[in-house]
This record gives structure tokens, C-alpha cells and sequence, in this order.
């Protein structure tokens, strides 16, 4: 249990502000209800469930609207109405749950309704394990469910960047009217930190497309039903205005070590953490490497990367996956420097030792007057 | 100055307020136009509309909303309960409907209507069964009766490869949660006039916070069907009222919080 705070200020009621232990689960959970979150839907799995079970201890102590559907379809869907209405929705699940509500955010994307959406992932294909993953990348970044259209997805790399991130979310979605994604891991959402209890309530944009009952002024209609191809494709263009809006302006990522790097590490989330171990450990065998951490992973950071990348030696992208960000790194670079790839998956986590050794590997592949290897 | 005689002439029939003046896309012999209308005349009369949200589901009738002047929330196919309860969890001064088809309620989403009505959420849902999927050219629903021939059970339906027919009303109002269940028709008029008064009923049942309350209505598609307007009348009528007996099924609002008998 957290200190109490008062929700209006953000703050604990008391005077100090001293950092408290939590489990990544419970302070994203617990930053929602700070930032303003009306209602919470989900449905119970593994590794997210402790999400579920403090929304619904504290939702209802609140006030505040809890519903345990009884499938994830149920879950998106009761999102899709009670945010609707202009309420404040989060939604949460882990990976075979998230491919349930693809329909759902597919709708959500085309009726222009803001609502956050956790995916604390877990090893696949199919049911998988239920350990830590990052193999949901291409699923959260390159649309998810039918349709033309994109979500922005944040990647904590730490449990209380989850909590800053969890009221950007809200912040966005609304900013925008698009559904966002916080894409954790198992391990974000199962560690426990250190978390400042400080919390952030976005303001409330009116926006007058809610519903909220006709009463003086006209009828609305949340739809993203467009019969007439001319209308489709008339609100799709507005929808992918929007969408290069956002990538223009909503663009986050963190470099550590770079101002004297040679050789520089792309990862986010989990990965990330281990990354900076073995950059810590490369540096005292003397190779400077440095990290590039995407925090949005759509929009990509793209041409900061490029930038940052441009006189490098080499790339080396590390995942929980078979590689898929780094085909992203890969269209950001064009090829320059070579870029190599590290992943784990199933719910493994790469080592330090194991960055160390690619990272070696690349610097001696990379050596001036070898033939360049286009990376591997 | 003269005085003007009263106009002889009083007004017995006319559009409702809330119905728009808009042309219907609805082919000649449906039924939801009947069923838009009365939903119409309920929310004119019971002064709803102000506070109205309708859950529009997938197949013919989702463009319920270019016809009834009220908010409108488009849901996925089957999952309109599921959109209703978050609409009412978040607004529990709202009035919240769902308007069905038989292919979206009783195959897609059983799971959320079975789970809106376990939650006894309060919704009224307006449940159209035409025993055919209409929007998509007149396949077998699971509602179709047994023998009747659709564009995907062309040689009639065969219980051995497709089961029975599914009463899912009668499923639904054995749920403590579901506070009024019923069923009626547009075959006649005195049916249509039977019909509101159960939708007037379901009304006031989610008005007083018993649970959820449904209504199926059995209705026509005279091209899915394969018959004409009146041919459609007369099969709803007498055949599928066979499978589907008329009546109400259960009201269990008596001794909840909510109106006594109306």
C-alpha cells in the first residue's frame, strides 16, 4: 500500500517524498488511478494479474469503476464504451490476451477513442510461458488489429519511468484520440523498485464527441463504420495526418553514454537494463560502447538514431525476441554502421556476459581494413 | 376580427420526434423499421432521449443511428453487451440500449450477452431475430429454423450439420441477473402493440436499477427468405412462432427495486 495521496496535487498527504517499494504491476496501476483514471476492465493472466487485483481493491475504495470481464474481448469492448462517454479507461492483459483485443483496438483506432492499453508481455507463439518477452514488438508497433492505422507505444525501462509514462499515456490518447499501448515485459511488470510516490493527473481536454445523452445540442455517433469508399478514405486521410502528427511530435527516446561511444547498443524496456550492465563492463575492458534507448517505440525514433548512429563503428540491437525492433534500427540506419542483432526468447533473458561477447564480436568485424560486413 | 373556427382536423398519427426524416435503406418487408419506430415512440414518451446511449451492433440494423435522433456508440460484431456495460459503469445516470440481430447476439457474442446478463447490468437489450444473416446475403444463423433453406444451408437446415435452432432468450432468462426477458413480434398489429408494451416494460425495469432486461422480437427478411412482404407476415406468423413461442419469460423486477406492475 502506498502512502496516501492527495489525488488533486499529486502528492503524498504527508511532508516527505520518500521513494517507496513497489511491483512494476501495481505502480502502473496505482499511476492510473493518480493520473485520473475513471474506469479499469481486464481479465485475469499471468504476469499482469497483480495489475487487476490492486485496480480491484483501490477502484472501488474510490469510487471508481472496476469490472472484471469475462474475456479480454469483453474487457477491450467495455473500454470502447465507458470511454466512449470521455472517461478515462486502462486496460491491461498480457500477450495472448492482447491478440484477443487486436479487434478492439482496431475499433478504438478507427472510432478516435483514447484509451491506454498495458501489455505486460510474456514469451510466444500461442500460449508460450509466462515468462518476460519482448516478442510483441511487431504486434504493438505495426498496427495490431485490421486496418490502416498506428497506436503510440511506450516502453518503460524502469518501474518508476513506468509510472511517468502511465500518465504521458493518458496524456497522449487523449491529446491525440487514439488508444496508446505501455508495452512492458514480465519483468517490468513482476520487479519490484524503488518508486517516488509522485504522481501526475493530466488535465482533461473537452473534446465534444463524447457521449453523454443529446440533450441541447445534437446527436453524436462514435462510429468507424464508412460505407461510401470516398468517406473511408476521406477519414482515413485525417486519421493518417494524425498519425504524422504524432510521430512528429511525439518522438521519445534516452541516450546513455554516448558522447564518446564507438560502438553503441539500441534496446529498450528489460533489455535495456542488461544492456547498461554490459556497456559498464565493456567500458572497463576498454571498448566505449554507449545505449540508445527508444522509449517510443512507434513513433520510432528514426532519425535521432540515424543522427546518432552516423559515425559510429557499429550497431548492436538487443532483444527478448527473434529481432524485431531491429528491423526498424535497420530502416533508421540504411546500413550505416553495420548493425548485428542479440535476442533471447521464450521468456530468456540475454546476459550482460552475452552482450559483451557480441559486442566484441562486432568491434572486431567492424575493424578498419576488413571487409564490412553488412552485420549479422 | 373574426374569429377562426378550431381546426377539425387532430393529429392520431405521425413521426415520432426522435425518428429522423431520413429516406430507409432497409428493403421493402423489414421488420426493423417497424421496431425503430417503436423504440422511437418509447423514448418520445418516456422523455429518454436527452439521456439516451444506444449501442449500435454489427449487421443491417448498425445504422440504427442514421435513423433514431439520439448518442450513438458503434460496437465489434456480437460485443454491444460488453460496450453497453462500460457505457453504464461510467454513466449511471444514462439510458443505455443495445439493438441486436439474431447472427450478432446468439453466435459472435454469446459470451458477452451471457456475462452482461450474469453481471445483471442494466441494459436493455432490444434483441431482433430474423432467423438469417441479412447484411451479408441471407446465410444460416443459429437461429434459422430446421429446413429452412439460406444461401449456406442451400439444401434446407440439417439438424445432423448444423443443430438446432438456439433459444437463447429462454437460455438468458434463467440468469438470476436478468431482471425481464420476453419475447414478441411484428406480424401484426396487435403483436407490434404487445411488443412495445414488453419494450415499455424493459424500459422501466433498467429505469429502476432490477438488472438487465431483454426483449427479442421475432421479425422478417422477406429477401433473405426468399418470400414477399406479405408471404414474410404471414411464414413469422405461423411457422416461427412454433420454434419460438411468444410471451414473457420471466420478470423477476417484482420485489427488486423497481416499478410494481405496469
Amino acid at each position: 500500500m502506498p502512502t496516501v495521496i492527495d489525488a488533486r496535487v499529486g502528492r503524498p498527504a504527508g511532508d516527505a517524498v520518500r521513494p517507496i517499494l513497489m511491483k512494476g504491476n501495481e505502480a502502473i496501476a496505482e499511476a492510473a488511478i493518480q493520473a485520473g483514471c475513471d474506469a479499469y476492465f481486464g481479465y485475469p493472466i499471468t504476469p499482469q494479474a497483480e495489475l487487476l487485483e490492486w485496480m480491484a481493491r483501490r477502484m472501488p475504495e474510490l469510487g471508481r469503476v472496476f469490472v472484471q470481464a469475462e474475456s479480454e474481448l469483453g474487457a477491450i469492448n467495455m473500454a470502447l464504451g465507458a470511454a466512449a462517454t470521455g472517461a478515462r479507461v486502462l486496460v491491461s492483459s498480457s500477450s495472448p490476451g492482447i491478440s484477443l483485443m487486436a479487434e478492439g483496438m482496431s475499433y478504438l483506432a478507427g472510432s478516435e477513442v483514447p484509451m491506454v492499453l498495458v501489455n505486460v508481455m510474456r514469451g510466444g507463439p500461442g500460449l508460450g510461458s509466462i515468462g518476460p518477452s519482448q516478442s510483441d514488438y511487431f504486434q504493438a508497433t505495426k498496427g495490431h488489429g485490421h486496418g490502416d492505422y498506428r497506436v503510440p507505444v511506450l516502453a518503460p525501462s524502469s518501474i518508476a519511468e513506468a509510472v511517468e509514462l502511465t500518465a504521458d499515456a493518458f496524456e497522449i490518447a487523449e491529446r491525440y484520440r487514439t488508444p496508446v499501448i505501455i508495452l512492458a515485459d514480465g519483468v517490468m511488470g513482476q520487479a519490484m523498485e524503488p518508486v517516488t510516490p509522485v504522481y501526475r493527473m493530466p488535465d482533461r481536454i473537452p473534446g465534444g464527441w463524447e457521449l453523454s445523452g443529446a440533450a441541447d445540442r445534437p446527436p453524436r455517433v462514435v462510429r468507424s463504420l464508412h460505407l461510401q469508399p470516398e468517406d473511408l478514405e476521406a477519414h482515413d486521410r485525417r486519421l493518417q495526418a494524425k498519425f504524422a502528427a504524432i510521430a512528429e511530435r511525439e518522438v521519445r527516446w534516452a541516450g546513455e553514454s554516448l558522447d564518446d561511444a564507438e560502438i553503441v547498443i539500441v534496446a529498450y524496456g528489460t533489455a535495456a537494463r542488461v544492456a547498461r550492465t554490459a556497456i559498464e563492463r565493456a567500458r572497463e575492458a576498454g571498448l566505449r560502447a554507449g545505449l540508445f534507448r527508444p522509449i517510443s517505440l512507434w513513433p520510432f525514433p528514426s532519425s535521432r538514431l540515424a543522427s546518432a548512429a552516423a559515425d559510429l563503428r557499429a550497431l548492436v540491437v538487443v532483444e527478448m525476441s527473434a529481432g524485431q525492433m531491429v528491423e526498424d534500427v535497420r530502416l533508421a540506419v540504411e546500413g550505416r554502421p553495420p548493425v548485428f542483432f542479440h535476442g533471447r526468447m521464450g521468456g530468456m533473458v540475454p546476459t550482460p556476459g552475452e552482450v559483451v561477447d557480441v559486442l566484441r564480436r562486432a568491434w572486431a568485424l567492424t575493424a578498419p581494413g576488413r571487409p564490412q560486413p553488412v552485420g549479422g | 376580427m373574426q374569429t377562426l373556427a378550431p381546426d377539425p382536423r387532430r393529429v392520431i398519427y405521425r413521426r415520432p420526434d426522435l425518428l429522423t426524416d431520413t429516406s430507409t435503406h432497409y428493403c421493402p418487408g423489414c421488420g426493423h423499421g417497424i421496431i425503430h419506430r417503436l423504440v422511437a415512440e418509447l423514448l418520445d414518451e418516456m422523455h429518454l432521449g436527452p439521456s439516451t446511449i444506444g449501442v449500435a451492433s454489427v449487421g443491417c440494423s448498425v445504422f440504427a443511428y442514421d435513423y433514431l435522433a439520439i448518442d450513438f456508440v458503434e460496437s465489434p460484431h456480437g460485443r454491444a453487451p460488453a460496450v453497453a456495460t462500460g457505457v453504464r459503469r461510467v454513466r449511471p445516470d444514462a439510458f443505455v440500449f443495445t439493438y441486436q440481430g439474431d447472427g450478432d447476439l446468439a453466435a459472435i457474442g454469446t459470451a458477452e450477452i451471457v456475462h452482461a446478463a450474469a453481471r445483471g447490468e442494466r441494459i436493455s437489450v432490444i434483441f431482433v431475430n430474423n432467423g438469417i444473416y441479412g447484411m451479408t446475403g441471407g446465410q444460416m444463423a443459429p437461429t434459422t429454423l430446421l429446413g429452412q433453406q439460406t444461401t449456406s444451408s442451400p439444401d434446407g437446415r440439417d439438424a445432423g450439420l448444423a443443430g438446432y435452432p438456439i433459444a437463447i432468450t429462454e437460455m438468458l432468462a434463467l440468469l438470476p441477473g436478468v431482471a425481464y426477458a420476453a419475447r414478441g413480434s411484428i406480424a401484426d398489429p396487435q403483436w407490434i402493440g404487445r411488443t412495445k408494451a414488453m419494450l415499455r416494460r424493459s424500459f422501466e425495469v433498467q429505469l429502476a436499477g432490477a438488472g438487465l432486461s431483454i426483449v427479442e422480437i421475432l421479425s422478417t427478411c422477406p429477401v433473405g427468405w426468399g418470400l414477399t412482404p406479405v408471404e414474410s407476415m404471414a411464414h413469422l406468423a405461423h411457422e416461427v412462432v412454433q420454434t419460438y413461442p411468444l410471451g414473457v419469460l420471466v420478470d423477476r423486477s417484482k420485489g427488486r427495486p423497481g416499478p410494481a406492475e405496469s
